[in-house]
């Protein structure tokens, strides 16, 4: 299938299930479903770097506040324009802004993007293990910039209200949905077409053996630099919404463990070599933390996906997607 | 007397304390087979490593085909034409036989100015490549699935398919049965016949002298002895320190 | 912002005593990630295990902390010991460390932080003894004795895993597998048994490291990750593999950590040792006594 089509596909999809949630009516479908579509990103981007070149990123919330805080910043850089601006650029800013969320959206992704690109560049060329704690590094050093940031709410956190209802979509959470959506057709594209790519095959080399890959002529900075800037990228992305969705944004939640263990969690139970795999893990964790927070508790939950993490590792490395393949290759044989 | 395509002079490298390359000074000519040998741990290995790019040397300078190679990461001196073979096969495990080869032609031969490959050229070549190392049946295998001597060839393949005008095989006959020692002898004189230039690392003397124009002798980072191969063997120094009686 | 010399002063101490205390929690990542090359990120989960041991055992039956930790090191080094098998037998054999083995102890620390959470709640815990609380004086300078105390006991154990490590065939050996094992086994010693030994020591250490923090500081099961941070930078910086490097740089940690909070406020506090990590990263990889 080529992948115009796929996207196509893809989207088709995602308008039937918006228009299948909107049948039901239930509001909370699309509160529940929102988690579960930002996973469904997050993982695949995750899955970009970690899946296809085999550099884990502990980070992932670091880039996800990155989008987060670039919501705040702008939505709290238009409440107070009069405030920080004279009167004849104030009156520019304000047809300028509100900026209309898509644009937030590409301005968050850039930055993270940006913020990957750098990290990559200071530590890739260190073994593997070196970037992955630097990663854990970068979401802490975020995390004390955004806390002593007080224009952004700091500790104390920052609201921001959206409007109640949007043309066409009704209920302001309809509107997120659907650009969560958007994102997560992207997302699957985009994998997709790097598993298909020359690029996704390099990716492969150096997830295989990165030496000699090198020696083999594949620019392996590059290509890690490139995943880098798009995976982070991505989880910037899913992130802007979130501070629209949430209203009350403060650092403790977006810069949240679970949101590192999922995305870790997420594709590796459900299959790092291909697009299917974090989208099945996602689906599938997140339905499930939505169940276990609902009925046991949110802790809980948590302890299950960490389980569920460790099982999967030792037991099914190439996770579900794995497990699948082995069994229709078993058919096959037999 | 043309330009040789390899010069290095005064490398050094070391490992903290451990001096693993002292100075060391060597000259290939275009075409030409050279032989390295040495005890283990005598830095052979260091000094493909340093050659190709993969350890950076701390003093000295690697000039391949007159150009200086010094601050270049491997993956563009590959490019440049300069390819090695690992010691211990490192096939890509994630994809088939074919594909191991598709790499170096994607990402080095693809890589170059001029020249590209269309997508049924590049499949031409893959099993134009497997064929001259008897790989073609196991093609759409998994590396998992070939012999050690099957892998070796693989290794070989992988660089060559990088088309190097040098190419340095790291120990490729390791372990290797009489008959299929005599198999990559021959598979490397062929190679050069073509025109590449080889650089062979081995321990088996019985390959060594049969391929080589030119023998070159490293202990303990220190080159002892250079020349023809029959007057190398005969070196007192080198059967005191590697050879033996 | 006014500073007088008796505040500078001061906070130089408690960065040297607290210097003393992080190089007992690093000891353990010194070994297994400086000297067996396994990325144990969980590391700082089972310190906090030992933690809430030595306060149950402090509060139920009002042993010392530190006598508790001491006595439970056997248990730690045999959980250490279990955790390298299945580390083993699941990644190193099948050469795929990286990636999983990462995954593995990735999900080993939140998994660990969780189940305390789920025991233990979200409470500050801490532990009573009698050396919590007072302090030595001498003229403006002051030494908490809950700073000083598992300080002392810190640099004894670290003195003695380098005497072991120096002296002993097991420690010598234990050194030796990380640049040589093909020379190990010449010598008829199994690596992996080795290794084994070498990452039950490094749990251990743990068990130690916890007592000394619930000494210092009140814990929750959170607390972990705040150290995966300083434990890295300090590795990192001292060089991977070397103990003395790992010492010198838990009391440079110590000293500008304490400075930056006395000096800034302690909400820069965790920034400073990722600081310090990704400049080290960025400027000299090895470290200052790296190999």
């Amino acid at each position: 299938m080529r992948t115009p089509f796929f996207a196509l596909c893809a989207t088709a999809v995602a308008l039937a299930l918006y228009l299948l949630f909107r049948f039901y009516g239930n509001d909370y479908l699309f509160f529940a479903g929102y988690t579960v579509l930002q996973y469904i990103v997050l993982a695949s981007a995750w899955n970009i770097l970690g899946g296809y070149c085999g550099y884990v990123n502990f980070g992932s919330a670091g880039f996800f506040a990155i989008g987060a805080y670039t919501g705040v910043f702008l939505y709290t850089v238009n409440q107070s324009i009069d405030d920080l601006f004279s009167e004849p650029v104030a009156a520019v800013m304000h047809v300028i802004f509100p900026l209309p969320l898509p644009v937030i959206i590409l301005i968050g992704g850039i930055m993270a993007g940006l913020v990957g690109l750098g990290t990559g560049y200071l530590t890739l060329r260190l073994r593997g293990v070196f970037f992955a704690i630097a990663t854990l590094a970068l979401a802490v050093v975020l995390q004390t910039l955004i806390v002593n940031w007080s224009f952004v709410g700091g500790s104390r956190g920052a609201y921001v209200i959206p409007p109640n209802t949007v043309p066409i979509f009704g209920p302001y959470i309809q509107y997120l949905f659907c650009l969560m959506l958007a994102l997560v057709v992207i997302a699957l594209t985009l994998a997709r077409l790097i598993e298909r790519s020359r690029l996704g095959f390099g990716f492969a080399t150096i997830r295989d053996d990165e030496l000699a890959a090198e020696a083999a002529g594949v620019p392996t900075l590059r290509l890690k630099l490139i995943a880098t800037t798009l995976s982070g990228a991505l989880m910037g992305m899913a992130g802007v919404p979130f501070a629209y969705y949430i209203g009350y944004t403060e650092p403790g939640s977006v810069f949240d463990l679970s949101y590192a263990v999922n995305s870790i969690a997420m594709p590796m139970i459900g299959g790092t070599t291909s697009w299917l795999g974090p989208l099945i893990g996602a689906i599938l964790l997140g339905t499930l933390q939505q169940v276990a927070t609902v009925t046991i508790s949110s802790v809980a939950n948590l302890l299950i996906v960490g389980l569920l993490l460790i099982g999967f590792v030792i037991v099914a490395p190439n996770g579900i997607v794995g497990l699948v393949q082995n069994w229709l290759r078993m058919r096959i044989k037999s | 007397m043309s330009a040789p395509i390899l010069q290095i002079q005064g490398l050094s490298k070391r490992f903290g304390g451990f001096v693993a390359l002292d100075n060391v000074e060597l000259e290939v000519a275009e075409g030409e087979r050279v032989g390295l040998i040495g005890p283990n741990g005598s830095g052979k290995s260091t000094l493909v490593n340093c050659i190709t790019g993969t350890l950076h040397n701390e003093t000295g300078t690697v000039t391949f085909a007159g150009e200086p190679m010094n601050g270049l990461i491997a993956h563009e001196r590959t490019r440049r034409g300069l390819a090695r073979s690992f010691q211990l096969p490192r096939p890509f495990m994630s994809m088939t036989v074919a594909d191991n080869i598709r790499v170096p032609l994607l990402y080095t031969v693809n890589a170059r100015p001029g020249r590209h490959l269309s997508a049924s050229e590049l499949d031409a070549r893959c099993m134009e490549l497997l064929k001259l190392v008897a790989l073609d049946p196991k093609a759409r295998n998994n590396p998992r699935d070939l012999t050690q001597v099957e892998m070796r060839k693989l290794e070989l393949a992988r660089a060559m398919a990088a088309e190097p005008k040098l190419l340095i095989a790291d120990e490729a006959m390791a372990g290797l049965s009489h008959s299929e020692v005599e198999d990559i002898v021959a598979l490397l004189i062929q190679l050069n016949e073509r025109g590449i230039t080889i650089i062979m690392i081995e321990h088996i003397m019985r390959a060594v002298m049969k391929f080589s124009q030119r023998l070159v002798v490293l202990v303990s980072g220190k080159k002892i002895a250079d020349g023809k191969p029959q007057d190398v063997i005969e070196n007192p120094d080198v059967v005191g320190a590697y050879l033996g009686t | 912002m006014e500073f007088s010399v008796d505040l500078v002063v001061n906070a130089v101490i408690a960065g040297l005593l607290l210097g003393g205390f992080y190089a007992a929690v690093t000891a353990g990542i010194s070994i297994s990630f400086g000297m067996l090359d396994i990325v144990n990120i969980a590391h700082p989960a089972f310190i906090i295990v030992g933690s809430y041991i030595a306060y149950i055992a402090s509060a139920s039956l009002g042993i010392d902390p530190i006598i508790v930790s001491i006595l439970m090191l056997p248990f730690f080094y045999a959980l250490g010991a279990l955790i390298y098998q299945i580390y083993y037998i699941s990644f190193e054999k099948r050469g795929q460390e990286s990636l999983r083995g990462l995954a593995f102890f990735f999900g080993l620390l939140f998994v660990t932080e969780v189940i305390l959470i789920l025991v233990f709640g979200v409470d500050y815990r801490s532990v009573d003894a009698i050396y919590i609380g007072p302090s030595l004086r001498l003229g403006p300078v002051e030494f908490p004795l809950r700073l000083l105390v598992p300080c002392a006991v810190a640099l004894a154990m670290f003195a003695g895993l380098q005497l072991f490590l120096g002296r002993s065939f097991i420690g010598r050996a234990v050194m030796a597998v990380s640049q040589d094992p093909l020379a190990l086994r010449l010598m008829a010693v199994d690596p992996t048994r080795i290794k084994r030994i070498a990452f039950g020591i490094s749990i251990a250490t743990a068990s130690m490291a916890g007592a000394f923090l619930i000494v210092i500081q009140p814990v929750i099961p959170s607390v972990g990750r705040d150290y995966i941070g300083r434990i890295f930078a300090i590795c990192v910086l001292g060089g991977l593999g070397s103990l003395p490097g790992t010492l010198i740089a838990a009391f440079l940690l110590g000293v500008i950590e304490s400075l930056t909070s006395t000096l800034y406020g302690p909400s820069w506090a965790p920034a400073v040792s990722f600081g310090i990590l990704l400049l080290t990263l960025a400027v000299r990889p090895s470290g200052l006594l790296g190999r």
